[in-house]
């Protein structure tokens, strides 16, 4: 498996004598994030291309914690995200007057509730035989949330659609508004993600990942961490998936959670970066601008007239080959890429 | 209970369309240690392969004995292109790049031969059978009987063929197998080859029941719980898993689906799956793994 680094930013201090300070770029970014796009960026780009890649960049978050750094392959990921749209919608919709972030935070501990019941048999199956039992909780969860109508409310479309989008009495239904949520809770939770993997819990989510049998003899907890992984796992699943529903589709299915969308956030975690939190920011943004690449390439090469069917057949092969050239010529993914590039960039123009 | 009898054969029967599935999957884990997701892209190669040369008008063998060539060829091609760079990796590696190759094989089928549903006779009848006053669907049997024949077949190749010794030794002890002169990369094209194969026999009898088309390549996971309760390493456990997972899965969609809503079969055979591995971490005739640190 992947090694972990520690932040390159010490020095060699030992960790607890660095000075933590808030990093530059980083609040840069973030103010450019907050303020500059929504004020500058026009509908099409925050609707279709940013509210996608947050969302995205938060449900590759909540995977990588369970199997970049807990080392529990998932692929029942889309299935929680289902749990997290579905538990959220009812909740606005059941309680009156319940304020949007408690549902999405309500929606997200069901859908951990959830990854915490289909996190028990971690205890006993390991590898791929546990990986095969992710895909049990996708396609009970995707059934679960087709035949039975209460979960709908009985709509005859078999669809879910947000109540209202609001907070402290701002509408947020406009483009601005729904990529702000997003970005806030993507935000915040990142924030809480990157100081979950620093802590105690986080150590021993990767000792697990490296050797469980070694973790359980140095005295970790094997069995209560794995479930902890899903279960946290989850949470990020399942708030990623209510916000794809509510704030990027607007109207969802169980069959915008299918298991398409699981392996697309396994390649997120893939392309971007096993146990990194930057690198599904990358993944996702991969991942997401890809396509939209691959349609203004092949509509500027072949004038317009190409076959969707086979541009989608190519963007396939592309796909796939990309996926094996980043195992075969890196396998931590595009953020070891970036990091390498920058450490060749601070030598430059010497090699070494 | 002559419903139940045939609820129980149908299900056994369709439970071994499963077991050839799987049968695929083992013969390349054994081998090579990898778990092959691109195995049902390779069943729908096959498959369209095989179509696409019959309407061209070639008869049925020559088109056949095509289609294996192509397959030996993609076998080469994978080997040299994705496992021998891959050597020694995590085995969860492996199985993403199996995963990136199954994008680019459906890519690469569709793109080539088209997205289109085709018909593919085999000239199978499909007239029901009475078995005393038992119906019994005669393309199952004539699919049981198909892969009845393929396991023997590999069977002999396993036991009686130079290739097939090797073979076994490379799955018994790898490193063992290379220090005594066996080429690890010849043997992995041979069985992907044949995994190829295996794959065209399931695809070709899949094909002809529902239609050679895209969701062909989504029986894979129709096979994996077939797999988790055979164990990944046993093709007598493929057998067994496909026939338990075929039954079990008729008999509750028809005895206990009414009762929470039928449609089940999506997810049945995967909690199945999961309460055996509960029982039996490793399958049921799967290899337990022996942990040290």
């Amino acid at each position: 498996m992947t090694t972990t680094h520690l932040p390159a930013s010490h020095d060699g201090a030992p960790l607890e004598l660095q000075e933590r300070r808030a990093p530059w770029p980083l609040a840069i970014l973030l103010a450019v994030a907050f303020v500059l796009v929504p004020w500058l960026g026009d509908d099409y780009w925050l609707n279709a291309i940013l509210i996608p890649f947050l969302v995205l960049s938060l449900a590759g978050l909540g995977l990588n914690l369970l199997t970049g750094y807990t080392g529990q392959t998932s692929v029942g990921a889309a299935g929680f995200m289902a749990v997290g749209a579905f538990a959220s919608y009812g909740l606005l919709l059941r309680v009156p007057g319940l304020p949007l972030p408690l549902a999405l935070a309500g929606g997200g501990a069901i859908a951990a509730a959830v990854g915490l019941v289909f996190g028990i048999p971690s205890n006993r199956i390991k590898g791929f035989y546990l990986m095969v039992t992710t895909l049990a909780a996708q396609f009970f969860l995707e059934w679960v949330f087709t035949k039975f109508p209460w979960f709908y409310n009985h709509a005859s479309s078999g669809t879910i659609s947000a109540p209202r989008l609001e907070l402290f009495g701002l509408d947020l239904h406009a483009p601005a508004g729904r990529y702000l949520l997003v970005l806030g809770c993507v935000t915040l939770l990142t924030w809480v993600a990157v100081n979950l993997v620093r802590s105690q819990i986080g150590r021993n989510w990767m000792a697990i990942r490296d050797m469980d049998t070694a973790a359980a003899v140095i005295g970790i907890p094997v069995d209560g961490y794995k479930r902890l992984a899903f279960a946290v796992s989850s949470f990020y699943l399942g708030v990623a998936g209510a916000l794809w529903a509510f704030a990027y589709l607007g109207t969802a299915s169980a069959g915008s959670f299918d298991i398409n969308r699981s392996f697309q956030i396994l390649f997120i975690i893939i392309i971007g970066g096993m146990g990194s939190i930057a690198g599904n920011f990358v993944g996702a943004a991969f991942i997401s601008l890809l396509p939209l690449l691959l349609n203004q390439i092949g509509q500027g090469l072949l004038g317009g007239n190409v076959d969707a069917g086979q541009l989608q057949n190519l963007q396939k092969i592309i796909f796939g080959v990309l996926i094996i050239w980043f195992l075969v010529k890196e396998p931590e993914g595009l953020i070891r890429l970036l990091a390498n590039l920058g450490e060749r960039l601070k030598a430059w123009p010497l090699r070494f | 209970m002559t419903f139940f009898l045939e609820t129980l054969i149908g299900g056994l029967l369709a439970g071994t369309m499963y077991s050839l599935v799987a049968i695929g999957f083992v013969l390349i884990y054994k081998a090579s240690g990898v778990f092959n997701f691109a195995q049902g892209a390779m069943l729908l190669f096959a498959a369209l392969t095989f179509v696409s040369l019959q309407e061209q008008g070639l008869p049925f063998a020559l088109a056949l004995l095509l289609t294996v060539v192509v397959m030996a060829i993609g076998a080469i091609v994978i080997e040299r292109t994705v496992l021998r760079p891959l050597v020694n990796r995590s085995q969860i590696t492996l199985f993403m790049a199996t995963l990136g190759l199954s994008f680019v094989i459906e890519g690469l089928a569709q793109g080539l031969m088209g997205a289109q549903v085709r018909a593919l006779d085999l000239g199978i009848e499909d007239v029901p059978l009475f078995l005393g006053e038992v119906m019994v669907s005669q393309f199952d049997l004539v699919a049981a009987a198909t892969a009845a024949v393929l396991v023997a077949v590999l069977a002999l190749l396993f036991n009686r063929t130079r290739i097939g010794v090797s073979l076994r030794a490379v799955a018994d002890d790898t490193r063992a197998a290379l220090s005594i002169g066996i080429n690890l990369n010849r043997i992995w094209q041979i069985v992907w080859a044949v995994a190829g194969v295996v794959g065209l026999v399931a695809g070709l009898l899949w094909g002809a029941r529902q239609g050679v088309q895209f969701s062909l390549s989504l029986v894979v996971l129709k096979a994996l719980p077939v797999l988790i309760i055979g164990g990944f390493t046993s093709i007598g456990g493929a057998i067994a898993g496909g026939l338990i997972v075929g039954a079990a899965e008729n008999l509750a969609e028809v005895y206990l689906g009414p009762y929470i809503g039928g449609g089940i079969t999506p997810w049945f055979a995967y909690f199945l799956a999961l309460v055996f591995l509960y029982i039996r971490p490793a399958g049921l005739f799967g290899e337990r793994a022996i942990e040290r640190v």
